[in-house]
């Protein structure tokens, strides 16, 4: 005889990131009565920043599903109910009659209060730090911002302080960048970090920012613990120019919906929430023009114009690459091969670390575990 | 030294008056004219009293000084002066307090602005923006509530844009202004005291490009200005049933975005057309005709139009609630094309 109560499983709204306070059902995947492994792919979300997928947070029986596809769930809400199928109907409804959702507003006034300003020299920087332990520092890429660890800094937090910034001209940073070379990006984070008084830290770094952070590393190695590139550039020649040229100059729908689905492996990603949130940024006043100028310096005529092979060995070093990258091809990991631990991760593309969180985070947190 | 942020929001009304004084700071061919835009200036000790009649442009002749006129009632001679002055080389914007007066400068607008690019051969831009109230639901009676944004969208050689909350009434209006064309730029009233996030950074939205704001399967619903609220509310409801539905927000009447339209319904093959506008050649008669000429084979049922009647605004409180189209209306009018 089971544990009537015990065995129930609650399937809540996930939490993907800082600023996520609700999330709309797409699809289910599964139904009532359904059996389920644990990381199964359970029900398709979107947030007004991408889709993604929750998964089953345990191995189980589907026994009741709560969330209406279509329809809009704070954080935390219940979508769904698992539990061995020798429960009673009666003791699931009385779980879903008793369950208690946080409020959305207090979610809410807690995500606003998790962003922070930093002014550096001319330049205000907005980042988020949460967590305790070794500092962790996250390091976006071209055209990116900090919620690209969206599905990261939570469980990354769990063990570290982590800090995600939007680098300068990017996101709700100050549409400035005064150097806009590897080592004028390199300084700026440093003085970044003596700002809010971070010494030491471990750096992870995605594509452009991954270069940036092996650069840090080349430069100041005794205030770096360890180091994670993802899809990292620096490494290799080639880079997809035409996604490169598109994004620089995409200013409609049309032209990001033309370049946004090469970041990712499996183009359900981009939903028109995720295009109108880079077309939000892309919108103001000067991005294009900054965005023109960072890429003469680092990215032309399909070429790489920087090299951070020789800054892999300085500190314990991991790589990690989507197995199905569009923009920096994977094989560039073969540089790191014997001189960094290599993770192709499968199913992936350019985003690898918002495609496939869990295994991305794993591999982080196995890394910074052995610093 | 670091501090903690919140998102921003400003309100529609603080989002224009924004735009406007961050157009007028970055170019100094941009001036504006309106009654009592300056409020009272002239009267001593009154200047920037009133900042228009609903206090949109309060605070600007404060930071741009005479750039901003003052003009006597009398629409036909200060529209007029606006697209002189454009035709001459300047950026003004015109506030037209309510759509409903565009009656009697209408020479001045589409016998004159629309067609100056046309009849001298392209050689000659009119990059005026004319801002105006629409819309009802403020018990402003039948001579300050119509929505007559299908009347300027008939006009070859106008833009019209009509923006649906504070984030797009800042990034279209920015558009609007460095848009060489005339453009009837049209705030919903009822939009002017509801608040969104708006980045404090200029921003522009390209005119001609609508919005996909709520994603969905089974039905499409198209619509401009407040109406996209009422229609989020109806898809939220119909979710609750089990029916997704595409909201669509087509932000420019003209130009017209019909593809994103075209493209919603090939996906969900039913199509209910909203406007505040009264029925008859509205806009939501304008997308019924283009979408059943260009996509009839993707439709499996009828379209449907949710329009305010074709009556007047009634001045009775109760009256004018039931003329605006509600969001209960669209519920019924997306469950009817799948009967």
């Amino acid at each position: 005889m089971v544990d009537q109560e015990s065995s129930i499983v609650p399937i809540v709204m996930p939490k993907w990131g800082l600023s996520m306070t609700e999330g709309e059902i797409v699809e289910w995947m599964t139904s009532e009565g359904e059996e389920v492994d644990a990381g199964d792919d359970i029900v398709d979300v979107e947030t007004d920043k991408i889709a993604g997928t929750a998964e089953a947070p345990a191995a189980g029986t589907i026994r009741r599903i709560v969330g209406e596809a279509g329809r809009s769930y704070p954080v935390g809400a219940l979508l769904a109910v698992m539990a061995d199928p020798s429960v009673d109907d009666s003791a699931i409804d009385r779980f879903v009659a008793e369950f208690v959702a946080p409020e959305p507003e207090e979610v809410g006034e807690e995500a606003a209060a998790l962003y922070s300003l930093a002014r550096v020299g001319e330049v205000n920087v907005r980042y988020s730090r949460v967590g305790e332990g070794p500092a962790v520092v996250l390091l976006h890429g071209f055209g990116g911002d900090l919620d690209n660890w969206l599905f990261n800094l939570d469980s990354l937090a769990e063990s570290n302080e982590v800090v995600a910034l939007d680098l300068p001209g990017h996101g709700q940073s100050s549409l400035a960048i005064s150097d806009p070379s590897i080592d004028g990006l390199a300084s700026f984070v440093w003085s970044f970090l003596d700002a809010i008084g971070v010494g030491t830290a471990a750096l992870i770094g995605h594509s452009m920012g991954g270069a940036v952070a092996a650069h840090m590393t080349g430069r100041q190695p005794d205030r770096v613990s360890g180091l994670v590139l993802i899809a990292p550039a620096g490494l290799g020649a080639e880079i997809n120019q035409s996604y490169i040229d598109g994004f620089v100059t995409a200013r409609s729908k049309r032209e990001m919906k033309a370049v946004a689905p090469l970041l990712f492996a499996d183009d359900a990603h981009v939903g028109p929430k995720l295009i109108e949130g880079l077309l939000r940024y892309k919108r103001m006043d000067g991005v294009i023009p900054l965005l023109s100028g960072l890429r003469d310096v680092w990215f032309t005529g399909g070429t790489q114009h920087v090299d951070v092979v020789a800054d892999l060995s300085v500190k314990p070093t991991a790589v990690i690459w989507g197995e199905q990258d569009q923009i920096i091809p994977a094989d560039h990991a073969s540089a790191a091969d014997g001189i960094a631990s290599v993770n192709v991760v499968t199913n992936a593309g350019h985003m690898v670390q918002m495609e496939q969180p869990r295994e991305v985070n794993e591999i982080i947190t196995g890394h910074l575990a052995s610093l | 030294m670091t501090t903690a942020v919140a998102t921003r929001s400003l309100t529609g009304r603080e989002a224009i008056n924004e735009a406007i004084d961050q157009e007028m700071a970055r170019d100094e061919t941009v001036i504006m004219m309106g009654e009592d835009i300056v409020g009272g200036a002239g009267s001593p000790g009154e200047e920037d009293a009133w900042g228009g009649v609903l206090g949109v442009t309060k605070g600007l002749y404060g930071k741009h000084g005479d750039r901003l006129m003052d003009t006597p009632l009398s629409e036909s001679a200060y529209i007029g002066a606006a697209i002189g002055a454009a035709a001459c080389g300047m950026r003004p914007i015109a506030e037209l307090m309510f759509i409903d007066f565009m009656g009697v400068c209408l020479d001045q607008i589409y016998n004159q602005a629309a067609k100056f690019r046309y009849m001298f051969g392209g050689k000659a831009e009119t990059p005026v923006v004319i801002r105006t109230m629409v819309g009802a639901g403020l018990r402003a009676a039948a001579q300050h509530s119509q929505m007559l944004t299908p009347v300027f969208t008939h006009f070859p050689g106008l833009k019209v844009v009509c923006p649906s909350n504070a984030y797009e009434l800042k990034g279209l209006l920015i558009e609007s202004i460095r848009d060489n064309d005339p453009v009837i730029f049209c705030e919903h009233k009822s939009l002017y005291d509801v608040a969104a996030e708006v980045p404090e950074a200029p921003y522009s939205i390209p005119l001609g490009e609508a919005n996909v704001v709520h994603e969905g399967n089974d039905a499409t619903i198209v619509t401009y200005g407040a109406m996209v609220n009422t229609a989020l509310d109806a898809a939220q409801t119909l979710a609750a049933d089990g029916i997704s539905t595409d909201v669509i927000d087509l932000r420019t009447l003209s130009p017209l975005d019909i593809d994103t339209v075209i493209e919603s319904v090939e996906k969900t093959g039913r199509l209910v057309c909203v406007d505040e506008a009264n029925p008859r050649c509205s806009i939501a008669a304008d997308v019924s005709a283009q979408v059943s000429q260009e996509a009839f084979g993707s439709l499996k049922s009828g379209i449907r139009m949710v329009t305010a009647p074709h009556t007047p605004v009634p001045f009775s409180p109760v009256l004018e609630d039931a003329y605006i189209p509600s969001a209960g209306a669209i519920v019924d009018a997306v469950r009817a094309t799948d009967s």
